[in-house]
């Protein structure tokens, strides 16, 4: 399946998608030294997002998150691509800084845990 | 999106790395809101100083704008985590101020002056009216587009250094007219009066805008504000609210460029503020930690404040916190000395939102609306507000 989304951040990548309904706040959210959830509560509490095509509604939290992206891509710990229902200004200034590859706009109910997906996110399209 | 010439070769590489980034950060966000153009900026004012908040990240991010990064207008910076003078006197930790004087200086390399203030307007990086900015420190933000009647987004720290290494934000937002107009009128029926007061009163403006998904209050039946009052208003409303600015009645700039809001109309009591009062206060509070000063207190406070400790001695640590500008003033003319003589601290360049002083104390007290949110939020204290004559009272009692 072929889906069309917005080109946020440009690039190519492919990897196993994890998707949540929840929100995600890098910033306390996540931790920048492990790629590993760790909000309290949180849908994906305890998983790695290292590496995988990460799937989510919309960032929320403090604009701090930018910078703790920044950190992940240095630290080698930063998601393949992100996938957004509607980006906010903190994953797109994040994505941005950090190189990764980011569309938004997608339906993102079509999307499953463990799926492969290609993101061409220059071009704003997916494929699982 | 529409690019000029200028911009066009900043996208393109033509002015270096740090523009290139900029400009990519500024185009993705003209193009998520539908922004047509940029308009050019006359001063920014960037957030996101504190180390305590930007971490290892923030500061390489830093660095690599740095090099080759030259700022277009006037920046300036909000509060980092500690006084750059005093902070040893204050508590702070050594490694943390070397890494936080490390993030200065990599803002200083940009040509940012590195005042460290919440209230740039004070101290100035001052616009008048209708000027285009982008400012973060959501305070400033909400002071410049409603007292000022400059026009700016609620920037993050990543953005607002993109327009100044730029000198241009995307047209959206409070830059447009049709996104200025009062959305619901909030009509004071009580006196209001003094900095804690108009803080509460920003509290429940900002409830309400929560409340009923509304951005912009138009306040009626405040008959006077001083620049003190008003920055408290901000501080409050924004913090609470997440407002950028608000309209008040023969007071504000552009109270009657729009229509006033007829439809959704909210009146506020006597009763409404002392409630709103009540929940700024903890019952069981034991007071070890007084501060004034959140946003950076005036030359005016600090006068008031001076003329309140002459002669007394406080019992309780006991902050201002300020602009440095404002303290050298505070210096010549005598006020820092009377302040000091009484054992009370000034906190230059800080202040008690993004200095790392969590659980350093059992209670605050404050006359700020806003460092009650923080207060509780961030350092897990225990909070009460009052007047800043209350304060000084608590202090040396």
């Amino acid at each position: 399946m072929k889906l069309t989304g917005r080109k946020i951040y440009k690039g190519m990548a492919k990897a196993e998608a994890i998707v949540t309904k929840d929100g995600i706040s890098f910033y306390g959210g996540v931790d920048p030294d492990t790629g590993i959830v760790v909000e309290v509560g949180h849908e994906l509490e305890g998983q790695s997002v290292t590496g995988k095509v990460l799937v989510f509604p919309s960032g929320k939290g403090s604009t701090v998150g930018s910078y703790t992206m920044y950190r992940m891509k240095k630290n080698n710990t930063a998601p393949a691509a992100i996938v957004n229902k509607e980006i906010d200004t903190i994953i797109a200034v994040g994505c941005i800084i950090s190189e990764i590859p980011c569309v938004d706009k997608i339906d993102i109910n079509n999307i499953k845990t463990g799926q492969i997906i290609s993101v061409n996110a220059t071009e704003g399209l997916i494929e699982l | 999106m529409k690019l000029s010439q200028e911009e066009q070769e900043m996208l393109n590489g033509k002015y270096g790395k740090a523009a290139k980034k900029s400009m990519e950060i500024l185009i993705t966000l003209g193009e998520i809101f539908d922004a047509d153009s940029m308009v050019e900026v006359t001063g920014v004012q960037i957030a996101g100083v504190s180390y305590a908040n930007l971490d290892e990240a923030g500061l390489e991010f830093l660095n690599e704008m740095a090099e080759d990064g030259k700022v277009k207008v006037l920046t300036t910076l909000n509060p980092a985590g500690m006084d750059r003078e005093n902070w040893q006197a204050l508590g702070i930790d050594e490694n943390f101020a070397i890494n936080q004087n490390r993030a200065i200086d990599a803002f200083a390399k940009m040509g940012i002056i590195t005042t460290c203030s919440c209230t740039p307007y004070l101290i100035g990086n001052s616009p008048h009216f209708g000027q285009h900015l982008a400012w973060a420190e959501s305070s400033a933000v909400c002071y410049a587009n409603s007292v000022i009647g400059a026009r700016t987004n609620r920037e993050g720290g990543p953005s607002a250094l993109a327009s100044a290494l730029t000198g241009k934000t995307p047209r959206y937002g409070y830059h447009l007219d049709e996104n200025r107009y009062g959305e619901v009128l909030i009509n004071v029926k009580t006196f209001v009066s003094g900095t804690d007061q108009f803080g509460i009163l920003g509290k429940f403006v900002g409830d309400k805008l929560v409340e009923l998904g509304k951005k912009i209050p138009y306040i009626t039946g405040v008959s006077s504000a001083t620049v003190e009052e008003l920055k408290s208003l901000c501080a409050s409303v924004a913090t609470y609210g997440g407002a950028a600015m608000f309209h008040m009645e023969n007071i504000t700039p552009e109270y009657n460029k729009y229509p006033k809001p007829s439809k959704l109309v909210v009146e506020i009591s006597q009763d409404d503020m002392d409630k709103a009062r009540s929940e700024l206060t903890d019952s069981d509070i034991e007071i070890d930690f007084v501060s004034i000063g959140c946003p950076h207190a005036s030359l005016h406070e600090i006068a008031t404040i001076a003329k309140l400790l002459e002669g007394k001695k406080v019992k309780k640590e006991f902050w201002i916190t300020t602009a440095r500008p404002t303290k050298k003033i505070a210096d010549q003319a005598g006020y820092s000395k009377t302040i000091e003589d009484a054992g009370a601290k000034f906190a230059a360049d800080t202040c008690c939102v993004v200095a790392p002083i969590k659980g350093r104390f059992k209670g605050i007290m404050v006359d700020s609306a806003k460092a009650c949110y923080y207060g509780r939020a961030k350092n897990k204290f225990k909070v009460k507000i009052g007047t800043i004559q209350e304060c000084i009272e608590e202090a040396i009692k």
